[in-house]
């Protein structure tokens, strides 16, 4: 394969600096700054930090809180993305197939992607309200049984939802394209052999959406891992008893409420691990059952 | 097996007509070609066929039932796409198997019949491989043994080898022509190529703007083209097309330099008629100067190998000659042109009309 070499050059420089900086002073400098207070302690009243080694990540692991909050954050992030790309992947193929009025229902479905995270727990606060809405009316026939406040699974399932909800729009974007993208005379040569719309759906559309499935599953857990802090602030406040205490969120709760930086830093640095891991994961294993044209 | 009727089909999109009134019939075993340039509804015409897509009006018959209300699977058509439309994700074995595995046909009695027709088409070696790891020519093939294994009663082909590279090409239209001679099914052929519609076909039928200028074997097309369109279309080089009036007699073409061309009774000319004069540059003959019905200037010619073609001038309208023989003319050289009096064609100046034999609507009322 041919390569280009480019020549160092002074404007080539200028042109990247902008973004350069902007990745160093918002991604390198704070992980640097993470690890740094991971492996060590400030003292109670400021004066510097004494190195620790490994003492603030045996303290997180040896903590059972800890790890309810790890066990929640993967029954979220599994749920979610089951959740939000089962409905993008068949709301995709309802548009795709151009049933009446899809025109309008593309732009609808792709909206709550532009929706900032602590909105649409807002606006899911509402809907799961107890006293209010759909939920009220549940109430009224089983009095007290619908409380998020109350009862940790309707908490979770509450902010899988929310999650899910908001994380279909893109998916659905990229399965939209994906679908588009399978040549028409494919599906007419399947439907010639005599396979009826499902079974071309299973035997075609499918196995040719593997690679975006594949790219969508990667960002959807990655996205589910580090991006439910809005939903999860504005709708449960990490309760009730933990139940929603998300990774993300207890590193906010621990380290911004509790000022315990170095227990949090530790936290962060776990996470980005656990991040690196599962991607790494699925690019080993789930990658080599995907199918690029 | 099947006959193919096709009754007074029109398709429209929106407002826009692709297709109006179009009525042919394909008899049972029959290989007819559909000929005609890039929108003139003939890959329309076939799909309409196929069942992929719907008719607007009329009706189309496919071994004795009306198909207009059945699927495409209802239909036992198969077809040949332009683009080969293999599975990508499927392997070669697959790809031909998956009609009878949808059909639910057992595994043993699957594997059989794709052994069986994959070496027929020369594909035996190829069978685990992915399209995307065949030729052009490989993957043409799996198209074909895609559609044979199905048995079906007609096979439909949307231009399956304009993809293909000249010599491959020729190649690949042999084969078609030997599988259908094996099968004995019947195929309907859609091109832009005019070799490969004269050389398949059984029947040609060249459309135009979504209706159908004539039906007929190449060789009468050839002979005896319906139009002026028709005369243009098939034929390589192109129908020299002179253009002029008839004078009082009906019987003298005035042409455009004011030479007299004199045309035999048999034509449905009236005098005064403003007309088109076709020749075939293979029916002409170079002469010396006052010799031939014609005369012409030369030009240059272009070296075929086999034969040459001489471009000549009257006045300003070209007219080309291909002859065998080598001759030594210079620029600017009036040379006299002569041919049979058979090779004659005489269309009406409007309408582009061949006014030697029946119009293309009392052809195609005869056919139906």
């Amino acid at each position: 394969m041919r390569r280009a070499y480019f020549k160092f050059s002074w404007i080539a420089a200028a042109l990247l600096a902008p973004q350069l900086l902007i990745i160093f002073v918002f991604f390198y400098w704070p992980s640097m700054q993470a690890l740094y207070w991971a492996f060590t302690l400030e003292q109670p009243w400021g004066g510097g930090n004494t190195w620790v080694g490994f003492d603030n990540f045996t303290k997180v692991l040896s903590d059972p809180y800890y790890w309810g909050s790890v066990r929640v954050s993967v029954i979220y992030a599994l749920a979610t993305t089951v959740l939000a790309m089962t409905m993008a992947l068949t709301l995709a193929i309802f548009v795709d197939r151009q049933l009446a009025g899809y025109r309008v229902w593309r732009v609808g479905i792709i909206w709550p992607y532009a929706v900032a995270a602590p909105a649409v727990g807002l606006a899911f606060q509402f809907v799961f309200n107890p006293g209010a809405g759909i939920f009220s009316y549940i109430n009224t026939i089983a009095p007290g049984w619908w409380d998020l406040s109350k009862y940790p699974w309707q908490a979770v399932t509450a902010i899988v939802i929310a999650g899910a909800w908001k994380q279909v729009a893109y998916s659905f974007i990229f399965f939209l394209a994906a679908l588009q993208s399978i040549p028409r005379s494919l599906t007419e040569a399947a439907a010639m052999d005599g396979a009826r719309p499902l079974r071309r759906m299973v035997d075609l559309q499918l196995p040719l959406l593997t690679p975006t499935f594949f790219f969508l599953l990667v960002i959807n857990i990655t996205d589910s891992f580090t991006d439910s802090f809005g939903i999860v602030d504005t709708l449960t406040g990490g309760g009730p008893f933990r139940a929603t205490d998300l990774m993300v969120y207890k590193i906010y709760t621990d380290g911004f409420r509790g000022f315990d930086y170095s227990g949090a830093a530790a936290q962060s640095i776990i996470l980005m691990l656990l991040v690196m891991a599962l991607t790494f994961v699925q690019f080993r294993y789930v990658e080599r059952r995907v199918h690029y044209t | 097996m099947a006959e193919i009727i096709i009754r007074n089909v029109a398709k429209t999109y929106g407002k826009t007509t692709i297709m109006d009134g179009v009525n042919l019939t394909i008899r049972n075993g029959e290989f007819v070609v559909i000929l005609g340039p890039s929108g003139c509804g003939k890959s329309t015409l076939l799909r309409l066929i196929a069942g992929l897509e719907d008719i607007t009006d009329g009706e189309i018959e496919i071994g004795g039932q009306i198909v207009n209300q059945l699927e495409p699977r209802e239909r036992g058509c198969a077809m040949v796409f332009q683009n080969y439309a293999l599975y990508p994700h499927m392997t070669v074995a697959e790809n031909i198997g998956y009609a009878l595995k949808v059909a639910g046909v057992a595994k043993a009695e699957r594997l059989a019949r794709i052994e069986a027709t994959a070496k027929a088409v020369g594909l035996a070696d190829f069978l685990d491989r992915k399209p995307g790891q065949l030729s052009g020519g490989q993957r043409q093939r799996v198209a074909m043994a895609r559609a044979i294994i199905r048995e079906p009663k007609v096979f439909l082909f949307d231009e399956p080898l304009s993809n293909l590279d000249a010599k491959l090409r020729v190649q690949m239209r042999h084969e078609i022509r030997r599988i259908h001679n094996a099968v004995g099914a019947t195929s309907v052929f859609v091109t832009h190529d005019q070799h490969e519609g004269m050389t398949l076909a059984d029947r040609l039928v060249i459309m135009n703007k979504g209706t159908i200028e004539q039906i007929g074997t190449p060789e009468d097309i050839y002979e005896h083209p319906a139009s002026l369109y028709v005369a243009g279309f098939v034929g390589s080089p192109a129908m020299n097309i002179l253009p002029g009036s008839l004078d009082a007699t009906g019987l003298s073409v005035l042409l455009a330099d004011g030479q007299g061309l004199d045309i035999p009774s048999s034509f449905k000319a009236r005098a005064g008629q403003l007309v088109q004069i076709g020749l075939r540059p293979e029916k002409l003959s170079i002469l010396p100067k006052g010799h031939g019905q014609l005369s012409a200037t030369f030009q240059f010619f272009e070296e075929l190998g086999s034969a040459r073609i001489y471009h000549l001038l009257i006045e300003d309208i070209p007219l080309g000659v291909v002859s065998e023989h080598k001759l030594s003319l210079t620029e600017g050289e009036t040379v006299g042109i002569g041919f049979p009096t058979s090779a004659l064609h005489v269309f009406d100046g409007p309408s582009g009309r061949s006014l030697d034999r029946p119009g293309v609507a009392e052809r195609v009322a005869e056919l139906v």
